[in-house]
């Protein structure tokens, strides 16, 4: 098995550990770390997404492959930095004012930081007003809404509101995901996109931002 | 005879259906979180537990679901969940009169162990405070329910037994092609396994699926436990109309598949999402006729 091999399988069985070493071992064999990522940890992320939107995974296998992801990332990513090559943007995550819910904006979180995005999470119960702190203080290309329960689903209305209202809205994307949402509610309230899971919430980025 | 052999020896003994939406119908407002009412509007909270009663429930729960400390950690009234524990079996109980058990409930943190967002000691604690408290309301048993994640509900049922009141233990099958695992991947095989090792007295399902949906659920926690099975569906899965949540199951036709629950093995049958008093009574007349 090559060295990129054995990272994609480590990745997708979510090992840590052995994605970590691995990726050690590569790097000092003089493989592009690049490729690492390219190579071996997207297409598994890739198929972890797949197993999970066919229910294979569950949640813990995919926050095991994202961890592991996760920390192979942040030792490469000095390496990637000396190249010129550099993260695929912040995105700005949170839980709309009123909900205190969180699983699936964490799940999302830890998916888009397996990608590559820089995720700067506001936790839950986020008003408009901190979005547009957080986007304004960030320079976030991308705003990632959430929300469980029906009732505070206007909160998410209130906050595009807010990024327009603060001069935001041309420079900043606004993606929304949540048991109760869809895609006539994300047109419904001017957001650019409706993500159904955490998975399709990496691919919607992606697409945002042109990653 | 220990208590739930009792309430099972002559037939399925008859549970209780949602609140929240009872809740919502007498005023409960956006975004608040109903276990707060037991001290503010125990009138109301009463109401629900008594149409219950009233409907035909041999056994009822309490408005407990979510006064957790990981669950509401956040929440100002965090320092309040003693009393709004204990009120809720207080209320329940005043609703039940002589005519119905109260089984208190213990709903999940609503936080991710494997990620970190908890720990085993806070989950533990909050779980063993919230226990304590039910125990103390007087409640005559502990559902742990909507259980997603094996380890915390592990804690919950430690927290529960150690009140030494019967347990039922339940998670929530809505994930898999099947929907027969939980959103963490867990079967009903391994899940009747474990909470039958951790000394729970009753294993069952609820929420997450219809009554249909939960008819090969039950077969198989019945063939992997020798606990008696308790089984709380859903008015078939939600539908979303203009953000709002709606289940299409009626009350009749949810009623209808009450025979082949009690031929799947279950013992302890009632309602989740969706369901209502008026779903009580179909059961209720299905169950005399």
């Amino acid at each position: 098995m090559t060295r990129i091999e054995e990272l994609f399988d480590a990745v997708l069985t979510g090992n840590r550990d052995a994605a970590v070493e691995v990726a050690r071992r590569a790097l000092e064999a003089s493989v592009d770390p690049q490729s690492l990522i390219d190579d071996a940890m997207i297409p598994a992320m890739d198929e972890v997404g797949r197993r999970f939107e066919e229910e294979e995974y569950f949640v813990p296998e995919l926050l095991l492959s994202a961890r592991a992801m996760k920390s192979v990332l942040e030792r490469i990513k000095p390496l990637l930095s000396q190249k010129g090559t550099s993260h695929k943007g912040c995105i700005v995550i949170g839980t709309v004012q009123g909900d205190l819910h969180d699983i699936g904006k964490n799940l999302v979180a830890a998916m888009l930081e397996g990608a590559g995005f820089e995720v700067v999470d506001l936790g839950t119960d986020v008003s408009p007003e901190r979005f547009v702190a957080a986007v304004e203080e960030k320079s976030a290309k991308l705003v990632g809404l959430s929300a469980l329960l029906t009732v505070t689903m206007p909160s998410m209305k209130s906050t595009v509101e807010a990024l327009e209202a603060a001069g935001l809205r041309d420079r900043v994307k606004v993606m929304v995901g949540g048991a109760p949402l869809s895609t006539d509610y994300a047109e419904e309230i001017k957001a650019d996109a409706y993500a159904d899971n955490a998975t399709a919430a990496v691919r919607v980025a992606q697409a945002l931002v042109g990653a | 005879m220990a208590l739930i052999d009792e309430l099972i020896a002559g037939g399925p003994a008859l549970l209780d259906g949602a609140w929240g939406t009872e809740l919502q119908a007498r005023g409960l407002a956006a975004g608040e979180v109903p276990d707060l009412w037991n001290l503010e509007h125990a009138d109301r909270v009463e109401e629900v537990a008594r149409a219950y009663v009233d409907a035909g429930s041999d056994i009822i729960l309490t408005n407990t679901f979510r006064a957790n400390a990981v669950a509401l950690a956040d929440h100002p009234d965090v320092s309040r969940l003693e009393q709004v524990n204990r009120a809720g079996v207080e209320i329940s109980k005043r609703a039940a009169a002589a005519r119905a058990r109260v089984f208190a409930s213990i709903g999940p943190s609503g936080k991710l162990l494997i990620s970190g967002e908890v720990d085993e000691s806070s989950l533990r604690t909050a779980f063993e405070q919230q226990a304590r408290a039910l125990a103390a309301g007087g409640a005559d048993a502990i559902v742990v329910e909507t259980m997603a994640d094996l380890d915390e509900a592990g804690f919950a049922i430690d927290a529960a037994r150690a009140t030494g009141l019967p347990v039922v233990a339940c998670m929530v099958y809505d994930s898999g092609k099947q929907k027969d695992r939980t959103m963490m991947g867990v079967t009903p095989e391994r899940a009747a396994e474990v909470f039958t090792r951790a000394g729970a007295d009753v294993i069952g399902a609820n929420c997450g699926n219809g009554i249909e949906g939960y008819i090969p659920v039950c077969s198989r926690l019945a063939a992997a436990t020798d606990r008696p099975i308790w089984i709380k569906a859903n008015a078939g899965l939600p539908e979303l109309r203009g953000g709002e949540a709606v289940y299409r199951t009626t009350p009749e036709q949810f009623a209808s598949h009450l025979g082949e629950l009690i031929d799947a093995g279950a013992s302890f049958i009632g309602g989740c999402c969706g369901t209502n008093p008026a779903f009580i009574a179909a059961l209720r007349a299905h169950l005399d006729a």
